[in-house]
């Protein structure tokens, strides 16, 4: 018995030691922001300003970053939501014999390192005298983005009841009315998550961005290419205001989830 | 299939679905992916020479990597690295996914979830970056170590492949983790009582019970780690040190530095190949199919 407890034990402390291991570093980078010191570091401690802030104000080439970081996120949006309905729909309503191959297809840009995602669009829109910029990245980006939304919306249409879509159509519905007036509605909370999902997923990618943006530099390759050549901690202020939306984000997201999951148990008990 | 979808949806709405699923799998994800093979199957030329009689499909690109001793050599780094990485990940995983899966209580497993999730929405970038303070060589780690007196200089932990390994570990553990969770979770806990009711110790509990039934989890973590760390540039970039270069760093440079694009597909290619082989290998070991990998 007291070999179970010092396991019961030991699994706490590792938990602990786990969460610690997640956001030390994340704390660190976030202090380094306010030491003063030319280069980003907590140690030693130089003493406390917040200058770092007013410099990434005056970055120029930061906010033209994140300026395209947006534009891209925005075309990726339109591509890849509409993209990822159809293929939930398509793979819910469709039977045949292709069906697992058209599957297996639709899923292995998940599957694919997102370098290869950059490069192979990089040479495919090379021979249309397309290179590197903005729209190839938004072409790269929704190839693997539009698979996410996909499992999304598949998620939830799994759990749709077809008796609705069919007591429609007998009071005389059209299809076009069913489909704008019961099924999408119904697919909205999943349609917006997964929008949440894409604009994050578009707004943080490296890899398969690092090969298609050309000169449209977006904000992650900038922050890279600052940490690799011109390091301040101004870096740091950028990743502390990053993480605090994304903190923020990710807070309410999870909790309107969380109330969702409940009402939706509440429904089925009732 | 038209049929079916019309017959659900009219015309126009099929119209639609059926266009941008095409577009979407002809443009995007298969055409580039056969484009980029194809490259690779053709010599580097100047534009002038397209089509001329050099211009025939060669394996050439193919034969640099084997004759290439540093880049045969960091390709194999990359592959073993990798396994080593997805390994690691799963033994720092599994305890924390049978804790949340079943020995938290509800409550203390929403919020630790809650915890888990938050970094995972981080850039991928910034929480590399943030290993880059941690293990800089005049960095916080250094110095407790100094200060706690188990070392006696600063150790350069960012030029070798253990700075790398670590970043990697931190960046994809969460792919581990959810697979893992969701699996375990599923698993009927009157089926570990049985076990141990009737004597198993901790480990042949979950070596005969726990481990079999999270097999599908443990593949797909495994999958989606390897897959990301052979196919990482942003960790060995930010990182890494010139003596621990990457694959993709390699394939960068053919792109970019290099201007032999050629060259770069069919390396790209081969980090292709790398990465479903493994998916094939660990899907045959683990005897699971494409359908336990989505969920």
């Amino acid at each position: 018995m007291t070999s179970q407890r010092l396991l019961a034990f030991g699994l706490k402390f590792y938990i602990v030691v786990f969460f610690a291991y997640l956001f030390l570093p994340l704390i660190i980078m976030s202090l380094a922001t306010f030491n003063d010191s030319r280069f980003p570091t907590v140690t030693p401690w130089g003493g406390t300003t917040l200058r770092w802030f007013g410099e990434l104000w005056h970055d120029g080439g930061m906010w033209h970053a994140l300026s395209n970081s947006l534009m891209v996120a925005a075309g990726v949006l339109v591509l890849a939501v509409p993209i990822g309905i159809s293929s939930a729909l398509f793979l819910n309503t469709v039977s045949s014999r292709a069906k697992p191959f058209i599957y297996a297809l639709i899923l292995s840009p998940l599957l694919t390192p997102g370098v290869i995602i950059g490069i192979s669009t990089l040479i495919f829109w090379r021979q249309f005298g397309v290179s590197g910029g903005i729209f190839l990245t938004v072409l790269g980006q929704t190839t693997f983005i539009a698979a996410y939304v996909m499992l999304m919306v598949m998620a939830r249409l799994q759990r749709f009841d077809r008796t609705m879509e069919r007591a429609a159509l007998d009071l005389g519905a059209s299809q076009w009315q069913m489909f704008r007036r019961i099924l999408l509605p119904y697919l909205k909370p999943a349609i917006l998550s997964a929008a949440v999902i894409a604009f994050l997923q578009s707004f943080e990618n490296y890899n398969t961005t690092l090969f298609v943006a050309g000169y449209d530099t977006t904000l992650t390759v900038y922050i890279a290419s600052q940490v690799r050549t011109g390091l301040t901690p101004a870096v740091n202020a950028l990743g502390l205001i990053l993480i605090l939306i994304t903190v923020v984000l990710a807070v309410v997201y999870e909790l309107k989830r969380r109330r969702e999951v409940a009402a939706m148990a509440r429904l089925k008990g009732g | 299939m038209f049929r079916q979808l019309s017959a659900r949806f009219g015309s126009p709405v099929a119209m639609a679905i059926v266009t941008l699923l095409g577009m979407w799998l002809i443009m995007m994800v298969t055409l580039p992916q056969l484009q980029m093979i194809e490259y690779s199957l053709r010599p580097n030329l100047l534009p002038a020479q397209i089509g001329g009689p050099d211009d025939r499909l060669t394996v050439a690109n193919y034969v640099t990597l084997f004759n290439n001793d540093i880049h045969r050599a960091i390709f194999l780094k990359t592959i073993w690295s990798s396994v080593l990485v997805t390994l690691l990940t799963l033994a720092v995983s599994y305890p924390l996914a049978w804790y949340l899966a079943k020995v938290a209580t509800p409550r203390q497993a929403a919020l630790c979830i809650l915890l888990l999730i938050v970094p995972f929405w981080i850039n991928e970038i910034l929480r590399t970056y943030s290993w880059f303070i941690l293990l800089a060589f005049r960095g916080p780690l250094n110095e407790v170590l100094l200060a706690l007196g188990l070392i006696e200089r600063p150790i350069r932990f960012l030029s070798g492949d253990a700075g790398v390994m670590v970043g990697m570990v931190y960046a994809y553990i969460l792919f581990m983790v959810f697979p893992l969770y969701n699996a375990i979770e599923s698993l009927d806990g009157n089926q570990v009582r049985a076990a141990r009711d009737l004597g198993a110790g901790t480990l042949r509990t979950h070596r005969r019970i726990v481990i079999p039934h999270a097999k599908p989890g443990i593949a797909t973590g495994c999958i989606m780690v390897f897959m990301l760390a052979a196919g990482s540039y942003a960790v060995p970039a930010l990182l890494g040190s010139p003596g621990s270069r990457w694959f993709t760093q390699i394939i960068y440079n053919w792109f970019f530095e290099g201007g032999n694009w050629n060259q770069g597909a069919a390396y790209a290619f081969l980090l292709l190949v790398l990465c479903i082989g493994f998916m094939s290998l660990v899907m045959k070991l683990f005897k699971v199919g494409l359908g336990d990998i989505a969920k």
